[in-house]
């Protein structure tokens, strides 16, 4: 036996390493995921793997570049989370090119351009997303209402190839807008929200993901699941999500009560779009989130506002991803400004007074 | 009894159940004993007795050398062999003057230090010298000079006398052996100490996992109204003396500030016994007991060991090391130092030896961090160590500073949950190392400009007096002189005129 002193203690170590949180989340978003893939059928399939196997040969590439090693950087699953919800952001019969665009942007300019796992600024996969929602609006706005696998309607393999592969395929006929997009729209139009309202799925049809959106907007109990269960295995807390979703209720709920001609209420504004996996899947990315809980309260907070902000005044009906990208340009600002109290120090950093001093 | 929360901590893999059954032996008295004079906190002690000399057990080797520093006594007698200088227990291997002490089998005691039959009518500086005398120094791992901090009383109001039985480490069993074993000398000394330190009360804190431990205790302790036993929850690290002082009272100790501010002195269970032994009998610190253990280790063991013991004779007393070994630890795995070698010796602050295998260290190489902020969430002191750890990396010691490395205690939580294997506490080891030495240099830069500039100020006021006398003896000169051109003048203008 050789005695090697290279290092302090401690000489023990915890169970967890990275890509055990990694494939934890992974676990997390299968129920949901499934759930969507059956919900959309076999284009919706295509698109998935289209995007994971983007985003691994991105992120191969990206490495070899640099001079890791890709097996290693593929291992660790942090790209898997990124193609996953990437994935599951896009509209599920998008044509495969925009979900190619918008793995290059995600993990080569969004990750590994600010220095690859741990370093960038931005949630990779909400830059991917934007980037192709600006650049192609009528592909990444055209949902369809689920067709789901092994019943009439559901694309057959043909057709289903067609729909993410084919050249020229258009949505035109069978596209419908997604709820909030739907009520943007009317409102647009002149039709108020307490009207157009009606028009949408009921509470319970977008509670178990019968409406359209994206593959990850659309299955509410079991994203609230994988999130539970993350918060069970102690990889989120609930400070993000839990700020995130109350603070978009209330602006919804308050709003809704001021002016019910122009705003939806809070259940609307928590059901539809990414909200929930928003808040537990995506504004809770470690790399792009702050560290301590005051933070990320604020954070949270700020995440949902911003959300219920551009949802109701911005051209875009839906405004997760922007919210989550804004926030996470202040999150070294919350960083510096929201720390811990130490131990024996008051919250300024000076030492606590000793006991008869004052 | 109410406790309060503390901050953060883990749950680390425990393993005590290795050796928590098993009873203390005593270790027979090895051939040769390696005595570093340098064994606690403080100035190394200094020699009283010269190679060759014959030596009974008990009797002083060197005594304590400054206001901190403890005195080292023979585990045995026998002779000294040399004093010579040898590798310190401590991870740096450097050098130390250690006495060699060659056993003669014989194990015979000097003429032991009076016993105090009554220490409660003794005075406390009494008790203090005893235990300065006796060169205890705090068992739990610290190695302070105990003398110094049962000195504290004179400064400090205080309240409470916690004895620290958390023993939150992984592995170690010492405290609990000791505790089990030896209840009455524990709550005895921890009496003592009390008197000593002016405390009305005393509080053994235990953590709930040591079930046998608090239950005798609380048996011995029944007949004492000031002595309460209390279990504490198993939390690393319940057993950090400001952390147990908070569980325990309620009370924060402020940063920079000594837990006596707040009315609460922590000792070390195995130092109460340590204590009661120097007053009660008049022994001096002759050994303690180690808990050798480890994935590693043949028959892992708790163990009475003379101290000056080399570290591979006690493992070959418990059957060796297996080669699985990945790391030789003196202490437990969280705050534990790797051993440089196996020829250094047990010291007084030795609560442990594990030999652990790579599945027990569970080490790999680090990745990158993907700022999960678990430090964050487990660090009892509420720092925030990715932050610290990013600016000690692009070596901005003061912008660590500002945000808090000197307030890391060095648990180790940070490191243990980082799931990507970042060595945090290594980071910020080196900073508090580096902090410490810039300030040396600071202080020392300062205090040499200061002579400098003293000794400029005295060369220039020198040189301005000289100027003076210099410009004053001109000016008599030139006073002088045309004084003496004012007589000699008429003379010119008469030989002039002449």
């Amino acid at each position: 036996m050789s005695i090697v002193i290279d290092k302090s203690g401690p000489f023990t170590h915890g169970p967890n390493n990275v890509s055990r949180t990694m494939f934890t989340v992974l676990a997390a978003l299968a129920p949901a995921t499934l759930y969507n893939l059956w919900l959309f059928g076999l284009p919706a399939i295509f698109l998935f793997i289209v995007t994971m196997a983007a985003c691994a040969v991105c992120e191969a590439a990206c490495v070899r570049i640099g001079g890791g090693n890709p097996d290693r950087a593929l291992g660790d699953g942090s790209v898997a989370i990124t193609g996953w919800l990437l994935a599951l952001s896009l509209p599920p019969w998008a044509p495969w090119w925009v979900a190619v665009v918008a793995s290059v942007f995600a993990v080569c300019l969004a990750k590994h351009a600010f220095g690859g796992l741990g370093q960038n600024v931005f949630n990779p996969a909400m830059v991917g997303r934007v980037v192709v929602l600006v650049s192609f609006p009528l592909q990444m706005t055209s949902f369809v209402t689920p067709k789901p696998l092994f019943t009439p309607g559901s694309p057959s393999l043909a057709e289903a190839f067609n729909i993410t592969f084919g050249r020229g395929f258009s949505l035109d006929g069978i596209s419908t807008a997604s709820p909030l997009g739907f009520i943007k729209t009317e409102l647009s139009k002149g039709n108020p929200v307490s009207q157009s309202i009606a028009s949408v799925p009921s509470i319970g049809d977008m509670m178990i993901g019968f409406h359209p959106g994206s593959m990850g907007e659309t299955a509410v109990p079991l994203i609230l699941l994988g999130g539970l269960f993350l918060m069970w295995r102690k990889i989120i807390s609930w400070h993000i999500p839990v700020s995130m979703l109350a603070t978009l209720f209330l602006m919804g709920t308050l709003f809704n009560a001021l002016d019910p001609a122009r705003h939806a209420g809070g259940m609307f504004h928590l059901l539809s779009g990414a909200s929930f996996l928003g808040a537990f899947f995506i504004a809770t990315d470690y790399v792009t989130s702050p560290v301590s809980k005051s933070a990320q309260l604020a954070f949270g907070i700020g995440i949902g506002l911003l959300t219920w902000i551009i949802r109701t005044y911005a051209g875009y009906p839906e405004g997760v991803a922007f919210a989550v990208l804004l926030m996470n340009a202040l999150t070294p600002i919350l960083d510096q400004h929201f720390r811990p109290r130490v131990f024996g120090r008051t919250r300024k950093g000076e030492p606590l007074p000793v006991r008869g001093d004052k | 009894m109410k406790l309060f929360p503390i901050l953060g901590g883990i749950h680390p893999e425990y393993r005590k159940e290795l050796t928590s059954e098993k009873a203390i032996v005593a270790l027979p008295v090895p051939k040769t004993l390696y005595l570093p004079l340098q064994q606690h906190m403080g100035a190394p002690a200094s020699t009283t007795v010269n190679a060759g000399d014959l030596v009974k057990k008990g009797q002083l080797l060197a005594k304590a050398q400054g206001a901190i520093s403890a005195a080292v006594h023979a585990p045995t007698s026998g002779r000294i062999a040399a004093i010579t200088e040898m590798t310190a227990p401590h991870p740096s291997g450097l050098p130390t003057l250690t006495i060699m002490l060659d056993s003669d089998g014989k194990d015979e005691w000097a003429e032991p230090m009076p016993a105090i039959n009554d220490p409660f009518a003794a005075a406390p500086a009494e008790i203090k010298a005893r235990v300065a005398e006796a060169g205890i120094v705090g068992m739990g791992g610290a190695t302070f000079p105990s003398a110094v901090k049962l000195g504290l009383g004179g400064q400090h109001k205080l309240e409470i006398l916690l004895l620290n039985g958390a023993e939150c480490e992984p592995y170690l069993t010492c405290d609990d052996r000791v505790m089990r074993e030896h209840a009455a000398e524990v709550v005895d000394g921890a009496r003592i100490m009390a008197h000593a330190l002016g405390a009305p009360k005393v509080i053994i804190a235990v953590e709930d996992n040591k079930p046998q431990a608090i239950e005798t205790l609380r048996a011995v302790a029944a007949s004492q109204p000031n002595v309460d036993v209390v279990g504490v929850p198993v939390q690393y690290p319940m057993g950090a003396e400001r952390h147990l002082t908070q569980a325990v009272t309620g009370r924060e100790t402020p940063a920079r500030k000594l837990t006596a501010d707040v009315g609460v002195v922590v000792h070390n269970v195995a130092t109460a016994r340590a204590v009661h032994q120097a007053v009660r009998l008049g022994r001096p610190l002759l050994s303690r007991v180690v808990t050798v253990s480890g994935g590693a280790v043949a028959e892992p063991k708790n163990i009475e060991v003379p101290l000056g013991t080399r570290v591979s004779e006690l493992l070959d007393f418990c059957g060796g090391v297996s080669k699985e070994a990945k790391r030789i630890i003196s202490g437990g795995p969280m705050m534990g130092q790797p051993l440089p070698s196996l020829d250094v010796a047990v010291v007084k602050g030795t609560s442990g030896i594990l030999a652990l295998t790579q599945r027990e260290t569970n080490e790999h190489a680090s990745s990158p961090c993907i700022r999960c902020g678990s430090c964050v969430t487990y660090c009892p002191c509420g720092l925030v160590p990715v932050e610290m750890a990013a600016y000690i990396r692009n070596d901005k010691l003061d912008l660590a500073a500002k945000i808090g490395v000197q307030d890391c205690v060095s648990c180790g939580s940070c490191s243990y949950i980082c799931p990507s294997h970042i060595p945090l506490v290594h980071y910020f080891n080196y900073a508090k190392g580096k902090i410490a030495a810039l300030d040396r240099e600071r202080r020392k830069n300062e205090q040499t400009k200061a002579l400098v500039e003293a000794h400029n100020a005295r060369l220039e006021r020198q040189a301005q007096a000289k100027r003076e006398a210099a410009a004053k003896a001109k000016a008599a000169k030139e006073a002088a002189e045309a004084a003496a051109a004012a007589q000699a003048q008429p003379n010119s203008a008469g030989g002039a005129n002449a």
